[in-house]
Protein backbone atom coordinates (compact mmCIF):
# COMPACT_ATOMS: atom_id res chain seq x y z
CA UNK A 1 0.00 0.00 0.00
CA UNK A 2 1.47 3.33 -1.02
CA UNK A 3 -0.33 5.06 1.84
CA UNK A 4 1.38 7.82 3.73
CA UNK A 5 3.33 6.27 6.61
CA UNK A 6 3.00 8.45 9.70
CA UNK A 7 6.19 8.33 11.81
CA UNK A 8 5.82 7.10 15.44
CA UNK A 9 6.84 10.47 16.91
CA UNK A 10 3.59 11.97 15.50
CA UNK A 11 1.61 9.30 17.37
CA UNK A 12 3.52 10.06 20.58
CA UNK A 13 2.89 13.81 20.22
CA UNK A 14 -0.85 13.22 19.68
CA UNK A 15 -0.84 10.78 22.62
CA UNK A 16 0.68 13.43 24.91
CA UNK A 17 -1.87 16.04 23.82
CA UNK A 18 -4.71 13.55 24.43
CA UNK A 19 -3.46 12.85 27.98
CA UNK A 20 -3.14 16.57 28.76
CA UNK A 21 -6.67 17.20 27.44
CA UNK A 22 -8.00 14.31 29.58
CA UNK A 23 -6.36 15.85 32.67
CA UNK A 24 -7.84 19.27 31.84
CA UNK A 25 -11.36 17.91 31.32
CA UNK A 26 -11.26 16.05 34.67
CA UNK A 27 -9.92 19.17 36.44
CA UNK A 28 -12.64 21.36 34.90
CA UNK A 29 -15.33 18.91 36.07
CA UNK A 30 -14.47 19.60 39.73
CA UNK A 31 -14.76 23.39 39.33
CA UNK A 32 -17.90 25.41 38.81
CA UNK A 33 -17.90 27.35 35.54
CA UNK A 34 -21.70 27.55 35.41
CA UNK A 35 -23.16 26.55 32.03
CA UNK A 36 -19.65 26.55 30.56
CA UNK A 37 -18.88 23.20 32.23
CA UNK A 38 -20.92 21.32 29.61
CA UNK A 39 -19.46 23.37 26.77
CA UNK A 40 -15.85 22.83 27.90
CA UNK A 41 -16.35 19.08 28.46
CA UNK A 42 -17.88 18.53 25.02
CA UNK A 43 -15.42 20.88 23.28
CA UNK A 44 -12.49 18.91 24.72
CA UNK A 45 -14.14 15.63 23.69
CA UNK A 46 -14.55 17.09 20.19
CA UNK A 47 -10.89 18.14 19.99
CA UNK A 48 -9.72 14.74 21.28
CA UNK A 49 -11.81 12.78 18.78
CA UNK A 50 -10.73 15.08 15.93
CA UNK A 51 -7.08 14.33 16.77
CA UNK A 52 -7.81 10.58 16.83
CA UNK A 53 -9.63 10.79 13.47
CA UNK A 54 -7.01 12.92 11.72
CA UNK A 55 -3.87 11.12 12.92
CA UNK A 56 -4.62 7.67 14.41
CA UNK A 57 -7.22 7.00 11.70
CA UNK A 58 -5.06 8.65 9.00
CA UNK A 59 -7.95 10.75 7.64
CA UNK A 60 -5.64 13.77 7.32
CA UNK A 61 -3.65 11.78 4.76
CA UNK A 62 -6.59 9.97 3.12
CA UNK A 63 -8.17 10.60 -0.26
CA UNK A 64 -11.10 12.98 -0.62
CA UNK A 65 -13.73 10.24 -0.87
CA UNK A 66 -12.58 8.82 2.49
CA UNK A 67 -12.59 12.30 4.07
CA UNK A 68 -16.16 12.94 2.86
CA UNK A 69 -17.34 9.51 4.05
CA UNK A 70 -15.75 10.04 7.47
CA UNK A 71 -17.32 13.50 7.78
CA UNK A 72 -20.78 12.43 6.58
CA UNK A 73 -21.60 10.31 9.63
CA UNK A 74 -20.68 13.12 12.02
CA UNK A 75 -22.57 15.71 9.94
CA UNK A 76 -25.77 13.66 10.18
CA UNK A 77 -25.21 13.24 13.92
CA UNK A 78 -25.00 17.04 14.25
CA UNK A 79 -28.25 17.37 12.23
CA UNK A 80 -29.95 14.83 14.53
CA UNK A 81 -28.86 16.65 17.68
CA UNK A 82 -29.37 20.23 16.39
CA UNK A 83 -32.88 19.65 15.00
CA UNK A 84 -34.02 17.70 18.06
CA UNK A 85 -32.76 20.40 20.43
CA UNK A 86 -34.33 23.13 18.22
CA UNK A 87 -37.64 21.33 18.80
CA UNK A 88 -37.19 20.75 22.53
CA UNK A 89 -36.02 24.27 23.39
CA UNK A 90 -38.84 25.97 21.46
CA UNK A 91 -41.75 23.87 22.71
CA UNK A 92 -44.62 25.93 24.11
CA UNK A 93 -43.19 29.15 22.78
CA UNK A 94 -45.17 29.32 19.56
CA UNK A 95 -48.68 30.76 19.75
CA UNK A 96 -50.66 29.86 16.65
CA UNK A 97 -53.69 31.84 15.41
CA UNK A 98 -53.16 35.15 17.17
CA UNK B 1 -9.05 8.40 -13.37
CA UNK B 2 -8.58 5.49 -15.79
CA UNK B 3 -5.10 4.21 -15.96
CA UNK B 4 -4.81 1.75 -18.83
CA UNK B 5 -2.25 -0.81 -17.90
CA UNK B 6 -1.35 -4.42 -18.12
CA UNK B 7 -4.37 -5.53 -16.08
CA UNK B 8 -6.77 -4.30 -18.77
CA UNK B 9 -5.04 -6.42 -21.35
CA UNK B 10 -4.95 -9.29 -18.90
CA UNK B 11 -8.70 -9.09 -18.27
CA UNK B 12 -9.57 -8.66 -21.95
CA UNK B 13 -7.61 -11.56 -23.28
CA UNK B 14 -7.42 -13.86 -20.33
CA UNK B 15 -3.71 -14.22 -20.74
CA UNK B 16 -0.89 -11.99 -19.61
CA UNK B 17 0.66 -10.32 -22.62
CA UNK B 18 4.36 -10.66 -23.03
CA UNK B 19 6.29 -7.99 -21.21
CA UNK B 20 3.32 -7.06 -19.00
CA UNK B 21 3.99 -5.56 -15.59
CA UNK B 22 4.02 -8.15 -12.83
CA UNK B 23 0.62 -8.37 -11.12
CA UNK B 24 1.24 -7.56 -7.44
CA UNK B 25 0.45 -10.72 -5.47
CA UNK B 26 -1.74 -8.86 -2.97
CA UNK B 27 -3.81 -6.96 -5.54
CA UNK B 28 -7.28 -8.47 -5.83
CA UNK B 29 -8.32 -8.93 -9.46
CA UNK B 30 -11.23 -6.44 -9.25
CA UNK B 31 -8.92 -3.53 -8.36
CA UNK B 32 -6.66 -1.71 -10.79
CA UNK B 33 -4.00 -0.54 -8.37
CA UNK B 34 -2.90 -1.11 -4.80
CA UNK B 35 -3.85 2.52 -4.06
CA UNK B 36 -7.42 1.92 -5.26
CA UNK B 37 -7.62 -1.28 -3.20
CA UNK B 38 -6.35 0.50 -0.11
CA UNK B 39 -8.74 3.42 -0.56
CA UNK B 40 -11.66 0.99 -0.93
CA UNK B 41 -10.80 -0.56 2.45
CA UNK B 42 -10.80 2.82 4.20
CA UNK B 43 -14.00 3.82 2.35
CA UNK B 44 -15.77 0.58 3.30
CA UNK B 45 -14.77 0.67 6.96
CA UNK B 46 -15.77 4.35 7.24
CA UNK B 47 -19.18 3.55 5.70
CA UNK B 48 -19.66 0.95 8.42
CA UNK B 49 -18.46 3.43 11.04
CA UNK B 50 -21.04 5.97 9.78
CA UNK B 51 -23.75 3.44 10.73
CA UNK B 52 -22.02 3.05 14.11
CA UNK B 53 -22.10 6.84 14.61
CA UNK B 54 -25.88 6.71 14.05
CA UNK B 55 -26.15 3.70 16.37
CA UNK B 56 -24.42 5.37 19.33
CA UNK B 57 -25.70 8.81 18.24
CA UNK B 58 -29.32 7.81 18.88
CA UNK B 59 -28.45 6.74 22.42
CA UNK B 60 -26.45 9.91 23.05
CA UNK B 61 -29.39 11.98 21.74
CA UNK B 62 -31.75 10.18 24.14
CA UNK B 63 -29.29 10.78 26.98
CA UNK B 64 -29.01 14.53 26.19
CA UNK B 65 -32.81 14.89 26.13
CA UNK B 66 -33.39 13.15 29.45
CA UNK B 67 -30.51 15.08 30.97
CA UNK B 68 -32.18 18.35 29.88
CA UNK B 69 -35.57 17.26 31.28
CA UNK B 70 -34.31 15.80 34.60
CA UNK B 71 -30.97 17.56 35.32
CA UNK B 72 -31.02 17.02 39.10
CA UNK B 73 -31.85 13.30 38.97
CA UNK B 74 -29.20 12.74 36.29
CA UNK B 75 -26.63 14.69 38.33
CA UNK B 76 -27.51 12.54 41.37
CA UNK B 77 -26.99 9.36 39.33
CA UNK B 78 -23.77 10.71 37.79
CA UNK B 79 -22.38 11.43 41.28
CA UNK B 80 -22.49 7.70 42.06
CA UNK B 81 -20.06 6.94 39.22
CA UNK B 82 -16.40 6.60 40.20
CA UNK B 83 -14.60 9.40 38.36
CA UNK B 84 -11.15 7.89 39.09
CA UNK B 85 -12.09 4.60 37.41
CA UNK B 86 -13.64 6.48 34.49
CA UNK B 87 -10.56 8.66 34.04
CA UNK B 88 -8.22 5.65 34.40
CA UNK B 89 -10.19 3.83 31.72
CA UNK B 90 -9.96 6.88 29.46
CA UNK B 91 -6.16 6.83 29.77
CA UNK B 92 -6.07 3.03 29.25
CA UNK B 93 -8.18 3.29 26.09
CA UNK B 94 -6.21 6.22 24.64
CA UNK B 95 -3.00 4.25 25.27
CA UNK B 96 -4.51 1.22 23.51
CA UNK B 97 -5.25 3.46 20.52
CA UNK B 98 -1.57 4.43 20.40
CA UNK B 99 -0.45 0.79 20.51
CA UNK B 100 -2.99 -0.02 17.75
CA UNK B 101 -1.68 2.89 15.65
CA UNK B 102 1.86 1.60 16.22
CA UNK B 103 0.78 -1.90 15.11
CA UNK B 104 -0.51 -0.38 11.85
CA UNK B 105 2.77 1.49 11.48
CA UNK B 106 4.74 -1.75 12.06
CA UNK B 107 2.62 -3.41 9.37
CA UNK B 108 3.25 -0.52 6.96
CA UNK B 109 7.01 -0.87 7.39
CA UNK B 110 6.81 -4.68 7.41
CA UNK B 111 8.13 -5.52 10.89
CA UNK B 112 6.37 -8.76 11.82
CA UNK B 113 7.49 -9.19 15.45
CA UNK B 114 6.86 -5.52 16.26
CA UNK B 115 3.29 -5.87 14.95
CA UNK B 116 2.70 -8.83 17.25
CA UNK B 117 4.10 -6.96 20.29
CA UNK B 118 1.87 -3.93 19.71
CA UNK B 119 -1.23 -6.04 19.00
CA UNK B 120 -0.68 -8.04 22.22
CA UNK B 121 -0.29 -4.74 24.14
CA UNK B 122 -3.53 -3.51 22.55
CA UNK B 123 -5.36 -6.65 23.70
CA UNK B 124 -3.91 -6.33 27.23
CA UNK B 125 -4.99 -2.68 27.48
CA UNK B 126 -8.45 -3.49 26.06
CA UNK B 127 -8.80 -6.27 28.64
CA UNK B 128 -7.70 -3.88 31.41
CA UNK B 129 -10.47 -1.50 30.33
CA UNK B 130 -13.05 -4.31 30.50
CA UNK B 131 -11.69 -5.42 33.90
CA UNK B 132 -12.07 -1.93 35.39
CA UNK B 133 -15.56 -1.72 33.82
CA UNK B 134 -16.46 -5.04 35.48
CA UNK B 135 -15.32 -3.70 38.88
CA UNK B 136 -17.48 -0.60 38.35
CA UNK B 137 -20.49 -2.74 37.39
CA UNK B 138 -19.99 -4.85 40.53
CA UNK B 139 -19.98 -1.72 42.72
CA UNK B 140 -23.17 -0.51 41.05
CA UNK B 141 -24.80 -3.89 41.70
CA UNK B 142 -23.93 -3.64 45.41
CA UNK B 143 -25.27 -0.08 45.48
CA UNK B 144 -28.63 -1.37 44.11
CA UNK B 145 -28.65 1.01 41.16
CA UNK B 146 -28.72 -1.62 38.39
CA UNK B 147 -32.20 -1.21 36.79
CA UNK B 148 -34.43 -4.18 37.52
CA UNK B 149 -36.06 -5.79 40.58
CA UNK B 150 -32.83 -5.20 42.52
CA UNK B 151 -33.01 -1.41 41.96
CA UNK B 152 -33.48 0.72 45.09
CA UNK B 153 -33.22 4.49 45.34
CA UNK B 154 -34.13 6.41 48.47
CA UNK B 155 -34.12 9.87 46.91
CA UNK B 156 -37.20 11.78 45.79
CA UNK B 157 -37.42 10.81 42.12
CA UNK B 158 -36.39 7.18 41.69
CA UNK B 159 -37.79 6.60 38.15
CA UNK B 160 -35.64 9.32 36.63
CA UNK B 161 -32.49 8.20 38.45
CA UNK B 162 -33.29 4.71 37.15
CA UNK B 163 -33.51 6.24 33.65
CA UNK B 164 -29.96 7.58 34.10
CA UNK B 165 -28.71 4.11 34.99
CA UNK B 166 -30.72 2.53 32.16
CA UNK B 167 -28.86 4.77 29.73
CA UNK B 168 -25.54 4.33 31.58
CA UNK B 169 -25.67 0.54 31.38
CA UNK B 170 -27.01 0.49 27.81
CA UNK B 171 -24.34 2.84 26.48
CA UNK B 172 -21.35 1.49 28.43
CA UNK B 173 -22.59 -2.09 27.90
CA UNK B 174 -22.82 -1.68 24.12
CA UNK B 175 -19.45 0.06 24.18
CA UNK B 176 -17.98 -2.86 26.14
CA UNK B 177 -19.50 -5.26 23.59
CA UNK B 178 -17.68 -3.33 20.86
CA UNK B 179 -14.47 -3.65 22.90
CA UNK B 180 -14.93 -7.44 23.11
CA UNK B 181 -15.48 -7.61 19.32
CA UNK B 182 -12.40 -5.40 18.82
CA UNK B 183 -10.25 -7.65 21.01
CA UNK B 184 -11.43 -10.64 18.94
CA UNK B 185 -10.55 -8.87 15.68
CA UNK B 186 -7.10 -7.89 16.97
CA UNK B 187 -6.47 -11.44 18.26
CA UNK B 188 -7.40 -12.85 14.84
CA UNK B 189 -4.67 -10.70 13.24
CA UNK B 190 -1.85 -11.99 15.43
CA UNK B 191 -1.20 -15.37 13.71
CA UNK B 192 -1.04 -13.66 10.29
CA UNK B 193 1.29 -10.95 11.64
CA UNK B 194 3.50 -13.62 13.17
CA UNK B 195 3.81 -15.28 9.74
CA UNK B 196 4.81 -11.95 8.21
CA UNK B 197 1.71 -11.66 6.00
CA UNK B 198 1.54 -7.86 6.24
CA UNK B 199 3.94 -5.35 4.74
CA UNK B 200 4.07 -2.08 2.80
CA UNK B 201 1.90 -3.44 -0.05
CA UNK B 202 -0.68 -5.34 1.94
CA UNK B 203 -1.80 -4.36 5.46
CA UNK B 204 -5.52 -3.69 4.94
CA UNK B 205 -6.77 -6.04 7.68
CA UNK B 206 -4.52 -4.29 10.24
CA UNK B 207 -5.50 -0.83 8.95
CA UNK B 208 -9.25 -1.67 8.92
CA UNK B 209 -9.16 -3.22 12.40
CA UNK B 210 -7.27 -0.11 13.57
CA UNK B 211 -10.03 2.16 12.23
CA UNK B 212 -12.64 0.17 14.16
CA UNK B 213 -10.54 0.19 17.34
CA UNK B 214 -9.99 3.96 17.20
CA UNK B 215 -13.70 4.52 16.62
CA UNK B 216 -14.56 2.57 19.78
CA UNK B 217 -12.02 4.82 21.55
CA UNK B 218 -13.84 7.91 20.20
CA UNK B 219 -17.18 6.63 21.53
CA UNK B 220 -15.62 6.42 25.00
CA UNK B 221 -14.06 9.90 24.61
CA UNK B 222 -17.68 11.19 24.46
CA UNK B 223 -19.25 8.77 26.97
CA UNK B 224 -16.72 9.70 29.68
CA UNK B 225 -17.62 13.43 29.95
CA UNK B 226 -21.33 12.84 29.28
CA UNK B 227 -21.75 10.17 31.97
CA UNK B 228 -19.04 10.95 34.54
CA UNK B 229 -18.08 14.62 34.30
CA UNK B 230 -21.06 16.85 33.49
CA UNK B 231 -22.79 18.04 36.64
CA UNK B 232 -19.99 16.77 38.88
CA UNK B 233 -18.84 19.98 40.57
Amino acid sequence: MAAHVIPPRVYLTVFTILLVLTAITVWVAFHDFGPLNVVIALAIAGIKSTLVILFFMHVRYSTRVVKITAASGFIFLVILIAFTLADVFTRGKLVVGK
Amino acid sequence: MREPDAHDAHDAHGTAPAGAAVHPPHLAHHFKTLEQQSESVAFGVWLFLATEIMFFGGLIMAYILYRIWYPHDFAAGSHLLDIRMGATNTVVLITSSVTMAMAVWAAQVGRARTQVVYLVLTILLGSTFLGIKAIEYTHKWHEHVVPGPHFAWHGPDAPHVRMFFNLYFTMTGLHALHMIVGIGLVAALIPKCWKGRFGPDYNHPVEGTGLYWHFVDIVWIFLFPLLYLIGRH
